[in-house]
Order: C-alpha cells, then sequence, then structure tokens
C-alpha cells in the first residue's frame, strides 16, 4: 500500500469554535471520514462546491491541518508526525487560490528561489532549478520582472514555478484558477497538465470548476465534507441528475446530451466534449438512414 | 494619486556604485554622515563636497533627479536655517524689533543648511542604487554579529522584505476602497482638519482587515514551502565582497582619515 501518493483512511476534521475562555461553544465538521486512495503520477481532481471542505482535506495534505481523527499517509508517511512534518511539506507542494498572497519575492526569479532556499540546496542548484521550473512554467523570459507588473495567469504559473523548484512528487492546487479570467485559467490548466504528462508529477487538482474536471484521471466530489461520489470524469458526468442533487453543475455538453437522450435519442452516456456529441449523433444520424433506406 | 508614492526608489544606471555589494554602500553611507558633522573649515567643506559630487558622478544617477528629493525638506531647512539665525548669540550685525541678527548665526545656519542637504543627498544617493532587496539582505549580513545577543536578525530583514514587496499591492487596495467608498457617498476631500480625518476610518477599517487576510494567507504559503526561519536557509543570491569592494572600502577609509588629519592639521 505504500506505492500511493495519498492514502486517507476515515480522516475526520472539526473545526471548534471556543468562547473567550477556551471552553468549546461549536463543532463544525469539515470532513466526514473521508477515504481517499491516489496513485503517484495521476491527475486527481476534486470537486466541491463551496463548504464542501475540500480547501480543508487540500490542507491535511500539506499538513497545514492535522486530522481530528483517522489517519492520512502522503507518500507513505503518516501526517500526524511531526518527524515526517518537512519531508511531506518538500514532496507536496501546495499552490493556493490568490496569486499576490502567496508570491514572497520582489523579482519573479527570487520568488521561485525561495522553497529551495528554505530547504538548504547549495546556491548553483537553486539557480538551475530555478531556470528548469520557470521554463517548465513557460515564464522564463519573465525571470527578471516584478511579480506585481504580471497578469494573474503568469502570476499564478510563478507560483506553480516555485513549487516545482522544490522538486516535490506532488503537486496540490486548491482552486488555483478561481480568481483569472478564461485566459489565464487555460493558462494555468496547461501548464498542471504538462507537469503531469512531462515531469510525472502528481496533481490533486481541487475545484469547483465541472470544465477542468473533464481530463482528469479520476475525480471525487465532496459535499458537506464527505465524500459522495467518485470515479473517472466519464462515470461522473453519466450521473448529472446525483450531480445535480450535490448542486453540483454540468459541463454544458453533457448536460445537452443527457437531456437529448432523456428526449428519446439513443445517445451514449457520460458524453464530454464536444467531438464526442458529434460523432455520436452522426453515428446515430446514419443508423437512421439505414433504417430510412431498408424501409423503401 | 497614492502611485506616486516610491518608496526606496531604485534609478538603474548599471554603474560601479550600483555594483557594489550594499555592506560596502551601507558602510559608506555611514562614514559619509561622520563626515559631513565632523568637518572643519573651509577645506574640510572642500573635500566632503569633492567626494559627493564624485560619488554622484560616478553612480551616473542625474543631479537634478536627486536635487527632487531635496524639495521634500524645504520646509524642515528653512525653520533649522531660521533658528540658528536668530537664536545664535553673538556679536550682533543688526538688530530687527527683537530678533538680532548675529554674525555667528549667519554661519550657523549656512552651515546647518550645508549639512543637512549633503545628509539628504548622501542617503538617498543609498537608496537610488540600491534595489530594496539588497538593501535588506545587506542589513541581514551586516548585523548578523546581533544574533548573538538575541536580536532577530533574520526575521527582521524577512520582514521589511514583505513589507517592501506588499507596498504596492495594498496601495492598489487602498485606491480600490477609496473608489468603492466614493461610489457610496464617502468624501475624502471636503471638511476641516477632523471631518477629514473621520473620513478615513472607513478607509482604514476594510484595509486593515484586508491586510491581515494577507498576512494569513502569506504565512500559509510560506509555511507550505517550507519556511521555518533563518536556520538552514541557504541563498539564491549570497553576498560575496569582490575586488571591486575592497578598493571601494579602502577609498573610503582613506576618505575618512583624510578628514581626520585636515580637522588636526587646519
Amino acid at each position: 500500500m505504500t506505492s500511493l501518493m495519498v492514502k486517507a483512511r476515515q480522516l475526520v476534521h472539526e473545526y471548534i469554535r471556543r468562547d473567550e475562555e477556551g471552553n468549546p461553544i461549536a463543532t463544525h465538521t469539515a470532513l466526514d471520514h473521508v477515504d481517499i486512495d491516489i496513485k503517484p503520477g495521476s491527475f486527481v481532481a476534486i470537486l466541491g462546491h463551496n463548504g464542501s471542505g475540500k480547501s480543508t482535506l487540500a490542507k491535511h495534505l500539506n499538513v497545514l491541518l492535522n486530522p481530528t481523527e483517522g489517519t492520512l499517509w502522503v507518500d507513505g508517511k503518516d501526517t500526524s508526525d511531526a518527524d515526517n512534518l518537512w519531508k511531506i511539506r518538500q514532496n507536496t507542494g501546495m499552490v493556493f487560490q490568490n496569486p499576490d498572497n502567496q508570491i514572497i519575492g520582489s523579482i519573479v526569479e527570487e520568488d521561485v528561489g525561495f522553497g529551495p532556499e528554505n530547504i538548504g540546496v547549495p546556491t548553483d542548484e537553486i539557480w538551475q532549478r530555478v531556470e528548469d521550473s520557470l521554463k517548465a512554467v513557460g515564464m522564463l523570459k519573465y525571470r527578471s520582472h516584478s511579480p506585481n507588473k504580471l497578469s494573474g495567469g503568469q502570476k499564478q504559473r510563478v507560483a506553480i514555478a516555485g513549487v516545482v523548484a522544490m522538486q516535490p512528487k506532488c503537486i496540490v492546487l486548491d482552486e488555483p484558477t478561481a480568481m483569472l479570467d478564461p485566459n489565464g485559467r487555460k493558462e494555468v490548466l496547461k501548464t498542471v497538465h504538462e507537469l503531469n504528462k512531462k515531469k510525472g508529477v502528481t496533481i490533486i487538482l481541487i475545484t469547483h470548476y465541472m470544465e477542468e474536471v473533464t481530463d482528469a484521471d479520476y475525480v471525487y466530489v465532496m459535499d458537506s465534507g464527505a465524500v459522495v461520489m467518485q470515479g473517472t470524469p466519464r462515470e461522473i458526468f453519466s450521473r448529472v441528475d446525483s450531480l445535480k442533487a450535490h448542486r453540483m453543475d454540468v459541463p454544458q455538453i453533457t448536460l445537452l446530451a443527457h437531456e437529448l437522450k432523456k428526449a428519446g435519442l439513443d445517445l451514449p452516456d457520460g458524453i464530454l466534449t464536444r467531438e464526442e456529441l458529434i460523432e455520436a449523433l452522426e453515428k446515430l444520424n446514419e443508423s437512421f438512414k439505414g433504417r430510412n433506406t431498408l424501409c423503401q | 494619486m497614492l502611485r506616486d508614492i516610491t518608496i526606496g526608489q531604485y534609478y538603474p544606471t548599471g554603474s560601479v556604485i550600483h555594483r557594489m555589494d550594499p555592506r560596502v554602500k551601507l558602510f559608506g553611507t555611514l562614514v559619509f554622515l561622520i563626515s559631513v558633522f565632523a568637518y572643519k573649515g573651509i577645506v574640510g567643506l572642500a573635500v566632503v563636497t569633492l567626494f559627493l559630487a564624485a560619488v554622484i558622478r560616478i553612480s551616473k544617477v542625474p543631479f537634478r533627479y536627486m536635487v527632487k528629493g531635496l524639495r521634500a525638506i524645504m520646509v524642515l531647512m528653512l525653520i533649522t536655517a531660521l533658528f540658528n539665525l536668530f537664536l545664535t548669540p553673538g556679536e550682533p550685525l543688526f538688530q530687527i524689533w527683537k530678533l538680532k541678527i548675529t554674525k555667528e548665526g549667519i554661519a550657523a545656519a549656512v552651515r546647518m543648511a550645508i549639512r543637512l542637504t549633503y545628509l539628504i543627498l548622501g542617503t538617498s544617493l543609498m537608496t537610488l542604487t540600491t534595489t530594496p532587496n539588497q538593501l535588506t539582505d545587506g542589513l541581514e549580513k551586516a548585523l548578523r554579529p546581533l544574533n548573538k545577543i538575541h536580536v532577530p536578525v533574520h526575521e527582521i530583514a524577512m520582514m521589511m522584505s514583505i513589507a517592501l514587496r506588499f507596498i504596492p499591492i495594498l496601495i492598489e487596495e487602498t485606491d480600490k476602497i477609496m473608489k468603492a467608498q466614493t461610489a457610496r457617498g464617502a468624501n475624502f476631500d471636503e471638511g476641516n482638519i477632523i471631518q477629514k480625518a473621520k473620513s478615513l476610518v472607513p478607509l482604514l477599517v476594510p484595509l486593515f482587515i484586508s491586510a491581515f487576510r494577507r498576512a494569513n494567507d502569506l504565512a500559509m504559503a510560506m509555511e507550505a514551502r517550507c519556511y521555518c526561519g533563518g536556520d538552514g536557509r541557504t541563498k539564491m543570491k549570497p553576498l560575496r565582497y569582490q575586488g571591486l569592494d575592497y578598493k571601494a572600502y579602502a577609498a573610503l577609509i582613506l576618505y575618512l582619515a583624510l578628514l581626520f588629519v585636515l580637522r588636526v592639521v587646519v
């Protein structure tokens, strides 16, 4: 079982609100007995609307939070063991939502170098890593710019480079596109997919945009702290009605196919892209034609 | 209007001074400050002026650009000059009502004005030729011995560089909040000073809340990237003295020695 990148068993996290004397007055269960298995090198998406516990889960992966109950292993190491803390943080990079609030350096290359500096990488190797990771996210020509002058998508790519420079096995992205415009969103997703394919980095993408999930290897859907659905994107999106029950949007193409099917057309379940729908419709058209000729 | 504020206004020219180690420049500024107050006589003044002029020339920063910085302290300079002019006791030259102008007073006023001008020029030369980051790096390294008496040197330097990084972001945010409050009928420009101060409350409260939120996010992002203080950290751009820096040190010490010799001899 150590071959799993992330393994969660019955993970529970409770936020406890306390009054001024420190007596608990209310508890809020953000994670409710969550089981998760993520294979190394895979691209996994975690979906959920606001308050579904997906960000809490992300913070557990980087040991920014500790579980109240249950166990979480990251790369085979138990996160509740304090000795593993720095090793896990080094192996699991984290990219947050707001690009401005996670860039520390006042020059792009200095920010990318911040992580390697912290883990004590020698100077020459820092320069090498900074160059490599800026190249990997396509931001090498901005290396001496100030982050303040970059667009949102570019800033987010710098933040990703800052994580890549630490050479993690796994990158957790906590709604990295929530504050970006459509172009920035595309840039960031393309970068993340390339990292996954070329460098074999495990990607855990946390999001509430359905469209970002269609290319993932595996999807978990969360609602009120629990994993309510899981499977490949195709499996998930073929269950349009239960997705709606969890207040999740469905990609428009999938929705269209679903409605057509309900109206009586013989379409397969879980159509994700426009091309697939066109293909299925053409096939259907062909079979109609075939029937028509038979009738004549 | 808020965007015009530039702190640590860096003026890149790529000169020798720009390329120097920030520690040399810190030391140089200190030496210059000492010399401005230690010189004696007209010869001493000439040496200090010559030194300043030479450094400005080498830095290639336009003199006119530097003088702009003086405008801000014009009032301060005028007040000190006036105080010196009227309040220095000595041989009276002429008298207006109860105010006496003395010979010594004129000399003191002129000397004070020159000192203040040189002070501003000298220190602004440092910020003009050093990026804020180099400056904090230099301070961190130069003050490292203070670590022994438990001064958190690394933490202070880190705070300074983060503050510098967030100044433009917070300025932008202030602009945004101002516009939002103006759209809801807030008025920042009219009324007496008390009303103006009061009108700042709806600006400052959201600004502080957002700054705290940012600080919280940033702390988390830093922790996620394995930041745990200065111990065991390596540097991407470590400070190393070059041949140039040793020459600069030698020149500075020579300059200081010359001034003290002049002080004794003349």
